[in-house]
């Protein structure tokens, strides 16, 4: 087997803060090989945004790392241990370098008084050896490869002149001129139109297609990671509560969260049935619930278990696990059945 | 729906004057250009577009909360009728009592520095409607209930609670002053998945409870699809589609409708491709094309739609489109199995 490209292990982040230490990821692991998707999904508060932030080393001052974790990035040279990174010089190599990031907000993301252009080039010369002309002539064919007309032009215009979609484009463009090993996308298309959300997941598709670089694809929306992702990391308070392949996933939930969440969005081939929201509010971080951290919003909670002792991964079928003392009842239940 | 109309808008137009110029008339921007739609009293109905669509502005003007250029808006819900195009400062008061807005962000709706209990009952004590403080904390304690809030909430501040918490908050301010009218402006569009749903839910209960109209504007299509009664779908400033919601998701004529409907993200991931792409980008409102406005776009445009704009024409029972050969694209099969 391969070594895979990117590999999570044991990953805890803490932050310390006034009211105390948060634990916002705890304990997750897991692996991307090269030209796979990956897609992380989870509500607001549930350590996705911070988990793929680790991976660049881009969480703030106040964050502090579990003593086992462990990030390894396999290069050609060698492999990278990220967490081990002492000097703002070395994490260059994570930031930008073998790893780019797409953001969610793309107007917030550009400079705004800076052309596209200028950004682009910088960017090119920090981490590649082109000079500042190469650098020019390959991000206008940058620019070209994603859709942007009269890309000569464009280069020159500041993002207050592109609409949001091609913003989008510009800041996928900018993320894949310098060939990163590793894409992460943080919720790249939840701010577009739909149909600008289906011409950029096109988009990406096909540069998967032709780069073969692996992504890391964060969203909360499950027809999104549908549509895009191989394998799918589904998070809840900081911890992966199943993993697996996307059709294994969507098709037979294993965890009660996965098929909550599956029940509470609008399905359009069965418009009578009726929305079931996941009863009650994800806990504040401060409050992580003892033992398996979703007890308190679920239907098939065992007392006496559940609230004492932490599920650890069981796995359905190859490469399908969930954290969960029942999974298996859960995913045979029909009464319930999704999708 | 067999009750009559509460809010008939007639060639509704809201322009705005872009910045001013010297010579010659200064470019307008018609937000809103010549719309018409009647809404049943007591129905829940969808108004769906892109974003730069106008459907907020549109919302905003059946509140008199935009200037109206043109047009007349009937309103009439049994006790008083209006002409919220003409209406008069006393007139618009009592308006105000029977019309309310529930905003998109529950973050930002909220004042940091109100309990919960003065959010609320601020409504009634603007507009006069309780005369003592023992009958506006009763009149509070109601909504708040009805809305699902316990009463100890109402003693604290917003930043106490969750996205979902503040959205009921919202909800129980809108509702305090037992308004016939709500419009809802992407009322679940900033909440995650698992309490869309919930907030859902609980606006229709309300809406059936205190037989109340809805404006219910959204972006997506599958939520819309599961709540509404009645859907308008709304491109740069006009509509092109009315239907009753099964109708128009079963058999949308307008293509506009049908790439809106075929761009939601699969929930298969098998399911892909088959999906028709609209290239392009919704066009300037201060510029919009001429003949149809959606022709730019259109995978089936014509010479006839560069020059002429549509017809309003009917369809079916209740089914209106704006489309030069809806007849013809009626014969294609839907774009999704919709059931």
């Amino acid at each position: 087997m391969t070594k895979p490209l990117m590999s999570v292990r044991d990953l805890t982040i803490q932050f310390r803060t006034d009211e105390g230490i948060i634990t916002t990821v705890d304990e997750i692991s897991f692996d991307i090989a090269p030209g796979e998707v990956l897609g992380l999904v989870g509500e607001s508060g549930s350590g996705k945004s911070v988990s793929a932030k680790a991976l660049m080393r881009l969480n703030a001052g106040n964050a502090i790392y579990g003593e086992k974790s462990s990030i390894i990035l396999n290069l050609d040279d060698g492999p990278v241990d990220v967490l081990a990174l002492r000097r703002e010089k070395d994490m260059q190599v994570v930031r930008g370098g073998a790893i780019s990031m797409i953001f969610q907000e793309p107007m917030a993301s550009f400079a705004p008084a800076i052309s596209i252009g200028d950004q682009m080039v910088e960017q090119l010369l920090i981490h590649t050896n082109m000079n500042k002309k190469e650098a020019r002539e390959h991000s206008i064919d940058m620019l070209a490869r994603v859709g942007i007309s009269e890309p000569s032009k464009r280069i020159d215009q500041y993002a207050f002149e592109f609409s949001g979609g091609m913003r989008q484009r510009a800041m996928i463009a900018m993320a894949l001129s310098t060939s990163p090993k590793l894409l992460i996308a943080d919720e790249p298309t939840t701010a577009l139109d739909v149909t600008i959300q289906a011409q950029v997941i096109e988009l990406m598709k096909e540069l998967v297609d032709e780069y073969g670089m692996g992504i890391l694809f964060i969203t909360h929306d499950l027809g999104v990671i549908a549509q895009t992702a191989d394998r799918v990391a589904v998070m809840y308070l900081g911890n992966v509560i199943e993993t697996g392949s996307v059709r294994d996933v969507i098709r037979e939930p294993s965890h009660p969260y996965t098929k909550g969440l599956l029940n509470a969005i609008p399905h359009l081939h069965d418009l009578e049935r009726p929305l079931t929201p996941v009863p009650g509010d994800i806990p504040s971080p401060l409050e992580r619930p003892p033992g398996c951290v979703f007890h308190t919003r679920c239907a098939y909670a065992i007392p006496g278990k559940c609230d004492r002792d932490v599920p650890s991964p069981n796995t359905m079928s190859p490469g399908h696990t969930s954290a969960c003392f029942v999974a298996k009842e859960v995913r045979n239940n029909e009464a319930e059945a999704v999708a | 729906m067999t009750s009559s109309t509460h809010i008939s808008v007639k060639d509704i137009g809201v322009h705005f004057t872009l910045g001013r110029s010297l010579i010659g008339k200064a470019p307008v921007l018609r937000a809103v250009d010549g719309v018409s739609l009647d809404i049943p009293k007591g129905c829940f109905f969808g108004l769906v577009g892109e974003s730069g669509s106008g459907k907020t502005t549109l919302g905003r003007a059946m509140l008199k909360a935009v200037p109206i250029t043109k047009g007349h808006i009937k309103y009439d819900d049994g006790d008083v009728q209006y002409d919220i195009a003409t209406i008069g400062k006393d007139e618009l008061k009592d308006y105000r009592k029977r019309a309310q807005l529930i905003f998109q962000d529950p973050y930002a709706a909220l004042s940091p520095r109100m309990t919960v209990r003065d959010i609320i009952a601020e409504p009634l004590q603007v507009m006069g409607i309780t005369k003592t403080r023992e009958e506006t904390d009763n009149r509070v304690r109601e909504i708040a209930a009805k809305c699902r809030l316990n009463l100890e909430h109402l003693r604290r501040f917003p930043h106490a609670f969750s996205g979902g918490q503040r959205q009921r908050i919202s909800i129980a301010r809108a509702l305090v002053c037992e308004p016939k009218f709500i419009v809802a402006d992407e009322s679940v569009a900033a909440l995650d998945v698992s309490i869309q749903a919930d907030i859902l839910n609980l606006l229709k209960q309300l809406q059936q409870d205190m037989n109340i109209t809805f404006l219910f504007i959204s972006h997506d299509l599958s939520v819309v699809a599961h709540t509404c009664d009645h859907v308008a779908v709304m491109y740069l400033g006009r509509l092109v589609e009315t239907a009753p919601t099964r109708s128009l998701f079963t058999a949308p004529r307008h293509p506009y409708t049908k790439a809106l409907l075929s761009a939601i993200p699969s929930l298969d991931p098998d399911d892909a491709g088959k999906a028709q792409r609209l290239s392009g980008e919704i066009p300037s409102p201060a510029n919009p094309p001429d003949g149809c406005r959606f022709h730019t776009r259109c995978p089936h445009a014509r010479e006839k739609c560069k020059v002429d704009v549509p017809k309003w024409r009917q369809m079916g029972d209740e089914h209106f489109v704006s489309c030069h050969f809806a007849e013809e694209l009626a014969a294609e099969p839907a774009p999704i199995a919709v059931g």
